[in-house]
């Protein structure tokens, strides 16, 4: 465009140092590829989708139980087979995708922010502050995760938001606690007292001062939340009281599949199992390289 | 090292070479009984445990007919006084003899269990006087004609008198009071865990082939199919359906299916008078003044719509039979001119305009996800099939916790149900399902819909109040046939049980469900 | 130090009123016991009876405080299931449940603590690539369907260990347990390890991840310019730094495995306490459902209270008082 850029050099920026140390794997440059390749599969469902498998008008239980590529009484093919309802598994799995990811990623960053910031007020500001927030986790943590998510979805019923809610509910407090823990040993070090030394404000010595230096063990929590509510999801589906039979989610799918594992209609629960394998691991790809990349005492 | 390859190398070839076990068995059950106290729970898991050590006066045969169990004959002597004759030369495991002291005191115990979530008494309070003439005859006075008297003191087990006043039920847990005339003495029980059992010897009647039985809770329908194939269980009830079709073809495994006395059907909300039903809009969303459900010709439309076959074959895999009545060919009270409703939509939608929604309407239909086989299955592709008459169905099922709560409160229009009807014969279902809801009188304690007719009211009194078996009978399936010309609740099928055992093995499948080890033998 | 433990159990004690009141608020939201309970051909007055029975028929801050009274006694109350105390209910499946869950943790610490150590020394290396890969898989599986395919492929087509139950056991201090039989710990091995898996890729990462942070670190260095071996470099200095967060996450991933135990326990049909809270939820039996999580509130406020004291004694520069 202009002349000035001949040389090529570009201003260094903290994105563009991030983008450059990023794609220093291929791994997770390829993890992040299926990731967005996923999201966009799960955004665009409704489009793509052979059939919508939350119609029950469009299913028939006659269609019930046919393994991959049969074809349906009204000529349609099912590549991935069909579940006990006649559900096409492929667009099952899209569907399910959609419920699958947008439940166990929003849960997880939502808590994860709550729980970051709570946790990182609680050992920077102490006192009365820490004392309340401290015990709320604690009473949280008193609590075993999939037994307060159980006994919520029993209050409320089933649900995507319920169970969302439930997830943030169970999952906040492990980000508090973990960031805590690792601003407490932050708080003690010499670029803190630094900060404090030349009066910055203390929302500004929190966020942006210990943050980045409390991020590493968050994002590796974090990493595994999105897995892990995820698979809570599909236990508490597994239990009856996840998302509603009639629109299942990943873990659905696989729980309905389960009971037939044994009598080798694999299918069903196979390919939501790999489609979710997939997911996950691809997020956490992604979520190991960002753990690498934005940990600054790594960055050498 | 060489060991562990041996055990291994064993393991491997049980499947295959199946040994024939030093006569133990290990059974697999589906459901943990409450309790070893045989008069704490009315409760099929406990029935199933405790009558391997306790027996009744009158037993049931595999088809839930009775036999006679400690008591050799029974007769009416008058309306209201039956005469039970005991078997003589009986013993509990105590070593006391059976005498009519011991009925007497079971009688007197069993309303009078402490804490008992669902008391016995139930089978008992028809009797308002115990006789007895001598040590082998016993006369039970009852309130008026009570023809049941029998079919009722099937489910009540003896026990002796010589455990005293007011046994404890933690002591029938302990093993302290597991005392009966039944074949196996109980040697250990873990709640929800497992129960041991061993032969006595000194049992009256034919003696069961295993020695030593092991009784294990495995609630997880693929664990116990799992453990089946293993090999670890020898024998399991509640084969899942999923896992049958494929184990019918396997050689090392044997199963045995029989007509249940499940019967599943939906029910439908009756019970707001002309004002409209909570989960039934217009085709449009639009609220209702009405309840649809209350014009026979819509609740027929939803019946033809159902296609019964299909429900039987693709969802429970065989494992059913479709119905139009409460019970299966040869129970007392079988109507033989009620087949399954045929499954004709064009007649469902034409019924449904002639009642004045030539679009249809929307519905929810609700129902229990871990409660009867494939309940969650059963209602999705029933609102499959409502959705192609036009009746836009939306599903919700929900655990039963929290479904019977509510349905107990009258908060759904369309709901899934099963009833097992423990009698065998047709007045339970009638009494229980149908007739109006008197709490006073006990009827229609399930009758959730809050369905009332008069007509059936009749039939059912009546039915109670003949004593003659033939005759009554044919008043039940009187009764039947206005229920189901009614449509007061829409049948959908029976329930088969499937029992899985290892090649080699054989049992009797039993219509109340029950896996009794006396009953499980080496096939000839 | 005694003041500071004396207002943890203080705090304790509330957390656990809390939790009752929760609970006992909640069962009732979701239904009526004597609906589950009561065998459907019950007449009125049998129900009433029933219902008079169990203490259902008082108002519920009535019922509660009948409970604290019975607390204060020690008296959890009675199932209304079993009819048997529920203490003595949960008391009994405890051991089943313990050994599990610690078999779980020391598995993921046996394997998890060494791969780890490894993946963070070479991070490049193909094994330390295969490894991190590996701990993806290891929670990426949901735990029920993991147990199936181990029940699948161990019990079903190899037929090497036993599909599910606790096998035989033998008694050790007055209780019944599986680890001292050879058959109990085949019967042990799947679901310890279906249990493990998730948190063997916990530890695993962890572990790499404390490494990798503090290779670079100076002290690292002082101590390889002082000449010590690498092997005591990463053993004792560097062990030191990063067990800090594993002690904190394996302290508080303790409780959660005895509670996801409730997922092993119904697939591998493990009679643990797990399994029991299970049914009394799906039969509101409130009693047992109650004194289950006090049992576990409890147990995880000592888990939280040994975590904190570990932290003193790992890590000097955090020290009780600061947390007050």
């Amino acid at each position: 465009m202009s002349a000035t850029a001949l040389p090529k050099i570009r201003e260094e920026t903290p994105f563009r140092r991030f983008l450059h140390d990023y794609a220093q794997s291929k791994l997770a440059v390829l993890g992040l590829v299926v990731v967005i390749v996923i999201a966009l599969l799960a955004l665009l469902a409704p489009w793509i989708a052979p059939q919508n498998p939350y119609d029950l008008a469009q299913l028939d239980i006659m269609d019930g139980r046919l393994p991959p590529g049969a074809q349906s009484m009204g000529g349609m093919t099912y590549w991935l087979g069909t579940d006990d309802q006649g559900r096409d598994m492929l667009s099952g799995i899209l569907y399910g995708l959609r419920i699958s990811l947008g439940v166990g990623l929003g849960s997880a960053i939502i808590a994860g922010i709550v729980g970051s910031a709570l946790g990182l007020i609680a050992a920077y500001a102490g006192g009365w502050a820490e004392t309340v927030i401290m015990r709320l986790v604690d009473l949280q943590l008193s609590f075993p995760a999939i037994l307060v998510a159980l006994m919520i979805l029993a209050f409320l019923g089933k649900g995507v938001g319920n169970v969302m809610l439930a997830l943030v509910i169970v999952e906040w407090a492990r980000y508090a606690r973990t960031a805590r823990a690792a601003a407490l040993v932050e708080r003690r070090r010499e670029y803190v007292e630094a900060a404090e030394c030349l009066a910055l404000p203390r929302w500004r010595v929190l966020f942006r001062h210990m943050l980045p230096n409390c991020l590493p063990p968050l994002i590796v929590i974090g990493t595994i939340q999105v897995a892990r509510a995820i698979t809570l999801e599909a236990t508490l589906s597994f239990l009856g009281l996840g998302v509603p039979i009639t629109e299942p989610s990943l873990g659905l799918l696989i729980a309905n599949g389960y009971q037939y594992m044994l009598s080798g209609k694999y299918w069903i629960s196979f390919y939501p199992g790999i489609a979710l394998l997939v997911t996950i691991m691809a997020i956490n790809l992604v979520g190991d390289q960002l753990r690498d990349v934005l940990n600054p005492r790594l960055r050498r | 090292m060489r060991g562990w390859q041996a055990a291994v190398a064993g393991l491997g070839f049980s499947l295959a070479a199946l040994p024939v076990h030093a006569q133990s068995l290990t059974m697999g059950l589906s459901a943990a009984p409450t309790s070893a106290d045989p008069h704490y729970h009315t409760f099929t898991p406990n029935n199933s445990l405790v009558a391997h050590v306790f027996e009744t006066l009158v037993d049931t045969d595999a088809h839930a007919r009775l036999i006679p169990g400690l008591a050799e004959s029974w007769k009416l002597i008058d309306d209201e006084t039956w005469e039970f004759k005991l078997r003589k030369g009986v013993k509990f495991q105590n070593g006391d003899a059976f005498t009519g002291e011991d009925v007497a005191y079971t009688l007197d115990r069993v309303p009078r269990v402490l804490n008992s979530p669902g008391s016995f008494s139930v089978y008992t309070k028809a009797v308002v006087g115990v006789e007895i003439v001598d040590p082998t005859t016993v006369r039970l006075k009852t309130r008026g004609i009570y023809p049941l008297l029998s079919n009722d003191l099937a489910q009540v087990f003896i026990i002796p008198k010589s455990l005293g006043p007011n046994p404890a039920t933690e002591d029938f847990n302990s093993g302290k009071n597991a005392v009966g005339t039944g074949p196996y003495r109980m040697t250990a029980y873990r709640p929800g865990d497992r129960a041991e059992l061993a032969l006595y010897d000194g049992y009256w009647g034919t003696k069961p082939h295993w020695k030593n039985v092991t009784v294990r809770m495995v609630p997880n329908d693929a664990a116990r199919t799992a453990g089946l194939l293993s090999g670890d269980l020898d024998f399991i009830e509640f084969v899942p359906t999923a896992d049958a079709t494929k184990l019918r073809g396997n050689k090392a495994v044997h199963l045995e299916e029989g007509d249940s006395l499940r019967f599943v059907y939906l029910m439908l909300d009756r019970s707001r008078g002309a004002g409209p039903t909570p989960f039934i809009t217009g085709p449009n969303g639009e609220t209702l003044t009405t309840n649809p459900l209350n014009d026979q010709r819509v609740r027929l439309a939803l019946s033809l719509a159902i296609n019964r076959p299909a429900l039987v074959e693709r969802v429970m895999e065989g494992a059913a039979r479709a119905t139009g009545q409460f019970l299966a060919p040869g129970s007392v009270g079988y109507t033989p001119d009620l087949p399954p409703p045929p499954y004709d939509p064009a007649k469902a939608k034409a019924l449904l305009a002639e009642a004045g929604f030539p679009n249809g309407f929307r519905i929810t239909l609700h129902g229990p996800n871990d409660r009867y086989v494939n309940d969650a299955k059963i209602v999705q592709a029933i609102g499959q099939m409502w959705s192609r008459i036009g009746v836009q169905t939306n599903v919700d099922a929900m655990t039963w916790t929290t479904f019977v709560s509510r349905a107990n409160k009258q908060e759904f229009s369309a709901y899934l149900l099963a009833w097992g009807i423990s009698s065998g014969e047709a007045s339970n279902p009638l009494r229980s399902l149908v007739h109006t809801y008197d709490p006073k009188l006990g009827w229609g304690a399930v009758n959730r819909a809050r369905y009332s007719n008069p007509e059936v009211d009749a039939l059912v009194a009546k039915a109670m109040a003949t004593a003659d078996d033939g005759k009554r009978e044919q008043v039940l399936i009187e009764a039947q046939r206005k229920v189901f010309a009614d449509v007061a609740l829409i049948p959908l099928h029976i329930q088969k049980n499937i029992w899985g055992m290892r090649a080699g093995l054989t049992y009797e499948p039993r219509a109340d469900e029950e896996s009794l080890a006396m009953f499980v033998k080496p096939a000839k | 130090m005694i003041a500071w433990l004396l207002r943890r159990l203080v705090q304790a004690a509330f957390v656990v009123l809390a939790m009752t009141v929760i609970v006992f608020i909640g069962v009732n939201v979701i239904g009526n016991p004597v609906d589950i309970l009561i065998s459907p051909e019950a007449d009125q007055a049998e129900r009433l009876r029933i219902i008079a029975n169990l203490g259902l028929d008082q108002p519920l801050w009535r019922q509660y405080l009948h409970f604290l009274v019975g607390l204060l006694h020690g008296d959890l109350g009675r199932s209304f299931v079993f009819n048997e105390p529920a203490l003595r209910l949960i008391g009994q499946r405890m051991p089943a449940t313990m050994e599990l869950a610690v078999t779980a943790v020391l598995l993921s610490i046996v394997i998890g603590i060494p791969l780890g150590l490894y993946a963070g020394l070479y991070p490049d290396g193909a094994a330390g690539r295969s490894i991190m890969a590996g701990s993806i898989l290891g929670f990426s599986l949901p735990s029920f369907w993991v147990g199936l395919m181990l029940i699948m492929v161990f019990a079903v087509q190899l037929g090497w260990l036993p599909s599910t139950g606790r096998g035989a056991t033998r008694e050790l201090f007055g209780v019944q347990w599986s680890f001292l039989t050879i058959d109990g710990l085949r019967h042990m091995a799947m679901p310890a390890l279906n249990l493990a898996l998730g948190n063997i890729a916990l530890v695993l990462r962890l572990t790499r991840a404390g490494v990798r942070e503090n290779l670079p670190m100076d002290y690292v260095k002082f101590a390889r310019a002082k000449g010590l071996s690498p092997a005591r470099v990463v053993f004792v200095h560097v062990m030191k730094n990063i067990l800090i967060p594993i002690v904190t996450v394996i302290g508080l991933e303790f409780g959660s495995v005895i509670a996801f135990a409730v997922v092993t326990e119904s697939v591998f049909a493990w009679p643990g306490m797990g399994k029991l809270i299970i049914d009394s939820i799906n039969v509101l039996d409130r009693p047992v459902i109650v004194a289950y999580l006090m049992v576990i509130v409890l147990l995880f406020i000592a888990i939280n209270l040994i975590v904190d004291l570990l932290y003193t004694v790992l890590d000097p520069r955090v020290r009780l008082e600061s947390q007050e």
